[in-house]
């Protein structure tokens, strides 16, 4: 089996009680610290007006966070590939126009058409960055963020560039969140770049055999449940400590990813 | 990069279901479009509509996936046996080594977009009846795939759009470049729904009539759904083509519409020809995206000038199946290695005047001839750009 090996140079994160990586990191350190309040998705300043009032909760988190991990890594937005993973999409959007379908005379609003594809994060986070990179948006239901950063760290390898990973989930409005209960809003980005320097080293090996690793703490457990983009807490939570770790990050039935992250 | 065997592929789409069907029709001129309405949706346009998919019954152990999206893949899982050379792929490799990247834009919502029409009177719930994580998320397709065909390699579907199932193509590609796997299924499928017919009319992009990609009259798209899957191996005796290059980029421009000089989708071009190590002149035959939207044609007609010009033969066969959206690169992929095999270019359907302000070199009759290389192009809302290059067996 092949494995994979990265540097993390930038990281971002948006979720419950946790308003961004700098301070997020003390909390992922010290559960009893942490309390569990709603999310809260700030207005990116990256987006026009227009743009920030249209755009839905995905949007918003993927750029919040997005941001964070280009700041911390110094990197231009204009040159970088993207990957976008979501496993819910917009959710409040897919309910309106569902809605809106199932009237007698169903009329859609053609924003709200425009803003159900899934690449929606992508698309405006392009548009705002002015960039012409690449850019690919996945989807692997709970496993979506271990797809999309062993789709970050293939295409880190196979171009030699770096490459943002965006996960972010939104919960639904009932009626579908009883089908589909994700506890709250949380998005992570990871920038990944080829070479070895400043930032954490990291390898990823697909394995058939070991389960995911849990997070210590019950709160923590909690939400690494609860939301699809919260699998990444573990990792998260290595990545706050100086020590060098390895860790399952859940995947597919039958499938994970060992991470092993270098001390820093 | 190096050549990426293709030992297998087949399409399901209003054409037919395998790749039998959709070759007479391409050779013919023959469409699939239908005036008609789809469900409960009477917005008077044209559509490719795949009729079988009402008599498909998925395996029973399967059954919680059942909706449409999932029986049009099963349709083309059986056609062309494609179902049971990736089995023996799997043998050869291991089921671990074998990966599922599928493309789709809105997997199996229609099963949601019913279901709000059945919802509890009193507390607004949903019917039982709809299985989230096996239709509507838009995973599911991958997670039905991946289950009918026993594989447990890594697997995820890229929704970008129109381009998902193009881009499918690059991401095995590193997959099996880097060992992550040895083989993965490719392709996409996308059926219709209530979300797309009604959208794509909110924006005025569908035409009452059949579409007429690069007509001077174009007035928009003609909607459809298919299915359309690719067997890509690390090495093979007997290929039945190889992938050459794939570019990919974005426009940064605007959600839904493409830059108006197509400067994002010369780029993807670019970025194909610069993979398989190729120039301009070695493509023999470019099937365009080609909508029938006058933004879409022109926009894509001056990418293609700027990369190529106006001497490479081209068409779009969407005026055959329909926009199949988040499917089209996999079907339009299947269409390439047909011209391939088969030594022939499709023509261009209902074109009744040439536009004279576009000018590739746009075929209205079909071609006949020995190809080495073919390239296909896929665009998507967000400004997602994706153009693949496919080589002949020999």
């Amino acid at each position: 089996m092949s494995s994979l090996h990265t540097t993390i140079v930038g990281i971002g994160l948006l979720g419950p009680g946790l308003a961004d990586w700098a301070g997020g990191q003390a909390l992922l350190r010290d559960a009893a610290a942490w309390q569990n309040k709603p999310t809260e998705v700030p207005a990116p300043q990256r987006l026009p007006a227009t743009e920030r009032r249209r755009a839905g909760n995905v949007v918003k988190a993927s750029i919040v966070v997005a941001d964070q991990a280009l700041a911390m890594a110094g990197l231009d937005a204009a040159t970088l590939a993207t990957v976008f993973t979501s496993s819910t999409g917009d959710p409040l959007n897919c309910h309106l126009l569902c809605e809106a379908l199932a009237a007698a005379e169903p009329v859609v609003s053609p924003t709200r058409f425009t803003n159900s594809v899934h690449n929606a994060p992508a698309g405006y986070w392009h548009i705002a960055a002015a960039s012409r990179a690449p850019s690919t948006s996945l989807a692997a239901f709970d496993a979506s963020l271990a797809a999309g950063l062993l789709e970050a760290a293939v295409q880190c390898a196979a171009t030699g560039a770096p490459v943002l990973l965006v996960a972010t989930d939104v919960p639904y409005p009932e009626p579908l969140h009883a089908v589909r209960p994700v506890a709250d809003v949380m998005a992570v980005a990871l920038l990944l770049a080829p070479s070895a320097g400043a930032g954490r080293g990291l390898s990823l090996e697909v394995t058939s055999a070991a389960p995911a690793t849990p997070c210590g703490e019950p709160a923590f457990e909690a939400l690494r449940q609860g939301i699809p983009a919260a699998r990444a807490l573990p990792l998260l939570q290595a990545l706050a400590l100086p020590d060098a770790a390895t860790l399952v990050l859940e995947g597919l039935p039958g499938m994970g990813l060992v991470l092993r992250v270098a001390a820093a | 990069m190096k050549p990426l065997a293709i030992t297998q592929y087949t399409v399901a789409s209003a054409l037919g279901l395998g790749l039998s069907p959709t070759l007479a029709a391409l050779q013919a001129g023959r469409t699939g479009l239908a005036a008609r309405d789809f469900e409960t949706a009477h917005i008077g346009t044209w559509l490719g509509v795949v009729d079988a998919v009402a008599d498909v019954r998925l395996p029973p152990e399967l059954a919680d996936h059942d909706c449409r999206n999932n029986r049009l893949a099963q349709l083309a899982l059986l056609a062309d046996d494609f179902g049971e050379h990736v089995r023996q792929a799997a043998q050869r490799w291991g089921a671990a080594r074998v990966g599922v990247f599928l493309g789709t834009s809105t997997s199996g919502i229609l099963q949601t977009e019913m279901a709000y029409r059945h919802r509890d009177p009193a507390t607004g719930a949903l019917p039982t009846w709809l299985h989230y994580a096996e239709t509507h998320n838009t995973y599911s397709v991958s997670r039905y795939v991946r289950a009918a065909l026993g594989l447990q390699g890594p697997a995820h579907v890229v929704s970008t759009a129109c381009s998902s199932s193009a881009k499918v193509f690059a991401a095995a590609q590193r997959m099996i470049e880097l060992g992550i796997v040895d083989a993965a299924v490719v392709g996409g499928v996308d059926s219709l729904c209530m979300t797309t017919l009604y959208g794509f009319k909110s924006l005025e992009l569908v035409s009452a009539q059949i579409c007429r990609p690069w007509d001077a009259q174009r007035n928009g798209l003609s909607l459809g759904e298919a299915a359309a899957f690719a067997l890509l191996e690390r090495d093979a005796a007997t290929p039945r083509g190889w992938l050459l290059g794939a570019g990919e980029s974005s426009d940064g421009h605007h959600m839904s519409s493409p830059h108006p000089e197509g400067a994002g989708a010369a780029a993807a071009m670019r970025g194909a020809l610069a993979s398989a190590g190729l120039q301009a002149g070695d493509v023999d035959y470019l099937n365009l995206h080609g909508t029938g939207t006058p933004g879409n044609d022109a926009a894509e007609d001056r990418a293609v000038g700027s990369v190529f010009g106006t001497t490479l033969p081209c068409s779009s066969t969407k005026g055959y199946t329909g926009h199949t959206l988040g499917a089209a690169g996999g079907v339009e992929a299947a269409v390439a290695l047909l011209a391939l095999e088969h030594g022939f270019m499709p023509a261009g359907l209902n074109v009744q005047q040439p536009d004279p302000a576009l000018h590739s070199l746009y075929l209205r009759e079909p071609r006949a001839g020995r190809l080495r290389v073919v390239a296909s192009n896929s665009f998507g809302f967000g400004g997602s750009n994706c153009s693949l290059i496919f080589g002949a067996a020999r």
